[in-house]
């Protein structure tokens, strides 16, 4: 009975947190439905975020006012101070980028294993801590040399153990891997396979989630650090668009999943987002540091952004068509195409990226838990920021391959190289026909 | 801690009609007054907290019909049952190695075809699985979604590479050349479709069991059909990829039994107590020997040793080329020991046997480990086999357990070893980028051919 009674409390209380977070003006709020609605239960302390990791400086500055209003500062402050910080990354260049995207990584990961061990209450498996880190880092060794091969293929080549863990890179990679399969299985004890089996899937799925996502943007930031701010821009200012917009104008519920979420919002969000990825484009085009793709310098043994930038961020002049021109009064306007394809992303990430937020809020109402973990004050845990990001970079890596360039012509010649001679004519032969075929191949070629 | 526990291991006293009873689960009685509001719940704690529960809390799952077919049953019926097992056992395992060697003989095409098959229903025997376990057979969407996805990678890895290899079929069709060019976009956009289902279709009392069957059906994809085209990939390598790892784990399974049965004593792993380390010695050993007999008889046959390659003009696939090196007799010389055992300077062998070598331990020692695996699956949710698909047998899955590995290692021996990027692939992307790259590319291949003497300089086109 007593346990019925606490739970009925706690469940109060969140009710009336919530409510109050609903009455707050807040301005910089990003994610309000990590707050529980009425459905979730708060369950027994292992499972909810237990302790504040409120900082004391804020605790005693913010001590003066209600518990309301302090949440809402508490979590102002720390949306701006995590803005500051991203810029403050972009400042300090792809290296840093490179190295926080790591770290992001490894938090997501251990935040949802350690969800995973609460839920199955798997602390005391033989070995499990240690297999789940290491197929962590397998994965990323994978990972790493398969990218880093390709851009510091230079650097690379000179070394010579780095140019043999780089040809026998995938055998070396599935033969970690296996010893760790293995180790699984010969720790798999009688009483505990159930567990262990479910543990072994968690892993692998979170590995695939997190893991490949975090790869993919660190290739979207080597195509160029636009590739890699102005969609993650977008999400952020889709979730604080869309809660402004909900806040102001909300009356029609969106999802059952997440009651918070409203049509108005969605919609609203929308068109902020559209026109925002727009005008951030625009800006962000202009400089040389965003727009080049990153490289690695031999000499300076560094990361260089210098290029000619590409047709994509020249300024072009398009025809308005004849609906707008009467609006505005201007028949054509001069644009970056790169916007074109900013339209694409932002408006990805305003009708797609939410669906990740969904997921995320029907993974922590299935598994009972308010956040992620307790590592932001006032936000949660990190996965909790970067839920709606999870599709998001798959996307922009798709459609960069897709509709930006096509394979890396550097790369198929030097893959061209390492063929055999046979090969090598037939594939040559191949691509005369077809550009004989094409017309391209004049007399005049044929002869130098 | 312990609240949390309790609670779980008692299903809720509103399972009215609900299968526990049935299994005999809803032992323990639940002593809490649950309220109305709280059995919105219900049904995830009773399903989803199933993981903590120790193992021995979960009831078995029931295994399906028997399905031994009436003649067999009647030609045996005069045989004790345990020699009918064994019979049926003999006559599946010969029927099936039968229909192996009927299908090499009929080509790649039909091998892909039969690949195919076989990943669909070992995914289908391990959804399977998932649905008994979690009871989740009325879930909304599930099943549609589950083949939905199966359908979705498949179409993305079937792209991928069975592109490459038909690039002068596709070369002619303008639809086809769409689809490659937006291959990756359109699988992606599949993809999204299928999981924005999945999250529309989260329903309220379902959560959980709705996250897991989507991460079963993930891990199966994962498992099942990046295996299977591996195999396709390892077949276009040459059909003795093929053959040469998939017989050498047969081999290993059907000679550790045999030696365990007749010289078995130690057992090797708790998991599984009928292997012995002397079947599992023994089984390493012959398949080793077993491989290399194999590939010194497959060696010969271009039909076996040659890529496959699809031709326009015939429609259909051929394996016809110059053997390349690795399958061509040259002369080892013998290290001294061997020299003195065998009374001989030197021995002619293919250098691929010397790869199978490595193939055959590789299937002897860490092929287990898959059976393994697959053994501590079957503990842990209770099943005797995956399915009983083959009389005497069990499931497909239940005869490709060892295989899991097997094709992954082939695939990245062959890529790391042997040769290196797919030419076909290569000739794919040069096809996709622009006229004015393709130009450039082509005149530096050119100058690259003509100095090492490929090309002749004097060729016109």
């Amino acid at each position: 009975y007593l346990f019925i009674h606490e739970r009925h409390r706690t469940r109060e209380r969140q009710r009336h947190r919530q409510r109050e977070k609903q009455e707050s003006e807040t301005e910089a709020k990003v994610d309000g439905e990590t707050a529980s609605d009425s459905e979730s239960r708060a369950e027994a302390a292992p499972l909810s975020a237990s302790t504040d990791d409120t900082p004391e400086v804020l605790n005693r500055a913010l001590s003066n006012l209600s518990s309301r209003w302090k949440n809402w500062w508490v979590r102002g402050i720390l949306t701006l101070a995590m803005i500051a910080f991203f810029f403050i990354i972009i400042y300090l260049g792809p290296m840093v980028l490179m190295i926080i995207v790591m770290c992001v990584q490894i938090k997501c990961f251990h935040e949802i294993i350690t969800i995973g061990y609460n839920v199955y209450h798997s602390y005391d498996l033989p070995w499990f801590r240690t297999l789940s880190w290491y197929f962590l880092l397998c994965v990323n060794y994978f990972f790493y040399g398969e990218t880093v091969t390709d851009y510091f293929f230079t650097l690379v080549q000179r070394e010579e153990p780095l140019r043999i863990l780089s040809k026998y890179h995938r055998f070396i990679s599935f033969t970690l891997y296996l010893i760790g399969f293995c180790m699984f299985v010969l720790s798999l004890v009688k009483k505990h396979y159930r567990l262990q089996f479910y543990m072994f899937g968690w892993t692998h799925v979170t590995l695939l989630i997190v893991v490949t996502q975090s790869h993919l943007v660190i290739h979207n930031l080597f195509e160029g650090m636009i590739w890699f701010i102005v969609p993650i821009s977008c999400v952020i200012c889709n979730d604080i668009m869309a809660y402004m917009f909900g806040f102001f104008f909300g009356r029609t519920p969106l999802i059952k999943l997440s009651p918070k979420k409203t049509w108005e919002g969605f919609i609203g969000g929308f068109f902020a987002t559209v026109v925002f990825g727009l005008l951030l484009s625009y800006v962000m085009s202009g400089y040389r540091c965003f727009v080049c793709p990153v490289e690695y310098n031999n000499d300076t043994n560094s990361f260089t952004v210098d290029c000619e930038p590409s047709d994509l961020f020249r300024l072009q002049e398009y025809n308005i068509p004849e609906v707008i021109q009467s609006v505005i009064g201007l028949t054509t306007v001069w644009m970056y195409p790169f916007q074109i394809h900013s339209i694409a992303l932002s408006t990805f990430a305003s009708l797609i990226g939410p669906f990740g937020g969904f997921f995320a809020s029907g993974f922590k109402r299935a598994f009972k838990i308010k956040d992620f973990a307790n590592t932001i004050p006032g936000h949660g845990g990190i996965m909790d920021r970067f839920d709606c990001q999870y599709l998001m970079a798959t996307f922009v890596n798709v459609y960069i391959a897709s509709f930006i360039r096509g394979p890396n012509p550097s790369k198929l010649i030097q893959q061209f190289l390492t063929l055999r001679p046979d090969q090598q004519l037939h594939i040559f032969n191949t691509l005369r026909s077809h550009l004989a075929d094409k017309g391209m191949l004049t007399v005049a070629t044929e002869d130098e | 801690m312990l609240e949390l526990r309790h609670r779980g291991g008692c299903p809720g006293p509103g399972a009215a009609g609900a299968p526990p009873p049935r299994e005999g689960e809803a032992a323990g009685g639940d002593h809490e007054t649950e309220s109305t509001s709280d059995k919105e719940t219900d049904i995830d704690d009773r399903y989803g907290d199933l993981d903590s529960r120790p193992d021995s809390d979960i009831p078995e799952i029931p295994p399906s019909s028997d399905r031994t077919p009436e003649i067999l049953k009647k030609a045996l019926s005069g045989l004790s049952s345990r020699w009918k097992n064994w019979w049926i056992r003999g006559i599946l395992t010969l029927t099936m190695i039968s229909l192996f060697f009927l299908i090499i003989y009929m080509g790649s095409f039909m091998l892909m075809l039969l690949v195919l098959g076989i990943q669909v229903k070992c995914f289908h025997e391990i959804i399977t699985i998932g649905y008994r376990v979690y009871r989740s057979y009325d879930l909304p969407w599930f099943r549609t979604l589950s083949w939905y996805f199966l359908l979705c990678v498949n179409y993305f890895f079937y792209g991928e590479t069975v592109a490459d290899y038909f690039a002068t079929f596709v070369q002619r069709e303008e639809q086809l050349q769409f689809l490659i060019r937006y291959h990756r976009f359109i699988s992606f956009a599949l993809y999204l479709a299928g999981f924005c289902m999945f999250v529309l279709s989260l329903v309220k009392k379902h959560y959980r069991l709705q996250f897991y069957m989507f991460a079963w059906t993930h891990v199966t994809l994962l498992i099942t059909v990046t295996q299977s085209h591996l195999v396709i990939q390892n077949l276009f390598e040459g059909m003795i990829w093929f053959l040469v790892p998939i017989s050498s784990v047969i081999c290993n399974d059907i000679t550790a039994y045999l030696f365990g049965f007749f010289f078995g004593r130690t057992p090797l792993i708790k998991l599984s107590p009928k292997k012995t380390w002397e079947g599992f010695i023994g089984g390493f050993f012959s398949t080793v020997v077993f491989g290399f007999v194999a590939a010194y008889m497959l060696s010969k046959y271009q039909y076996f040793v040659c890529p496959v390659e699809y031709r326009s003009d015939v429609n259909s696939f051929v394996t016809e080329c110059e053997p390349s090196e690795l399958f061509q007799l040259q002369s080892y010389s013998l290290p001294p020991f061997l020299k003195a055992v065998l009374r001989r300077e030197t021995v002619s062998l293919y250098p691929f046997q010397i790869h199978s070598i490595a193939l055959s331990t590789f299937a002897s020692l860490i092929g287990p480990f898959g059976g393994f695996f697959a053994s501590g699956f079957k503990r842990a949710f209770k099943i005797k086999d995956f399915a009983n698909t083959i009389p005497g047998h069990g499931g497909i899955m239940d005869r490709f357990d060892c295989q899991y590995l097997m094709a992954t290692f082939v695939h990245v021996y062959i890529t790391s070893f042997i040769r290196g990027p797919n030419p076909s692939k290569v000739l794919q992307q040069l096809l996709v980028l622009q006229p004015e790259q393709q130009l450039n590319i082509y005149k530096t291949l050119k100058t690259h051919l003509i100095e090492k003497g490929i090309l002749q300089p004097t060729l016109k086109v």
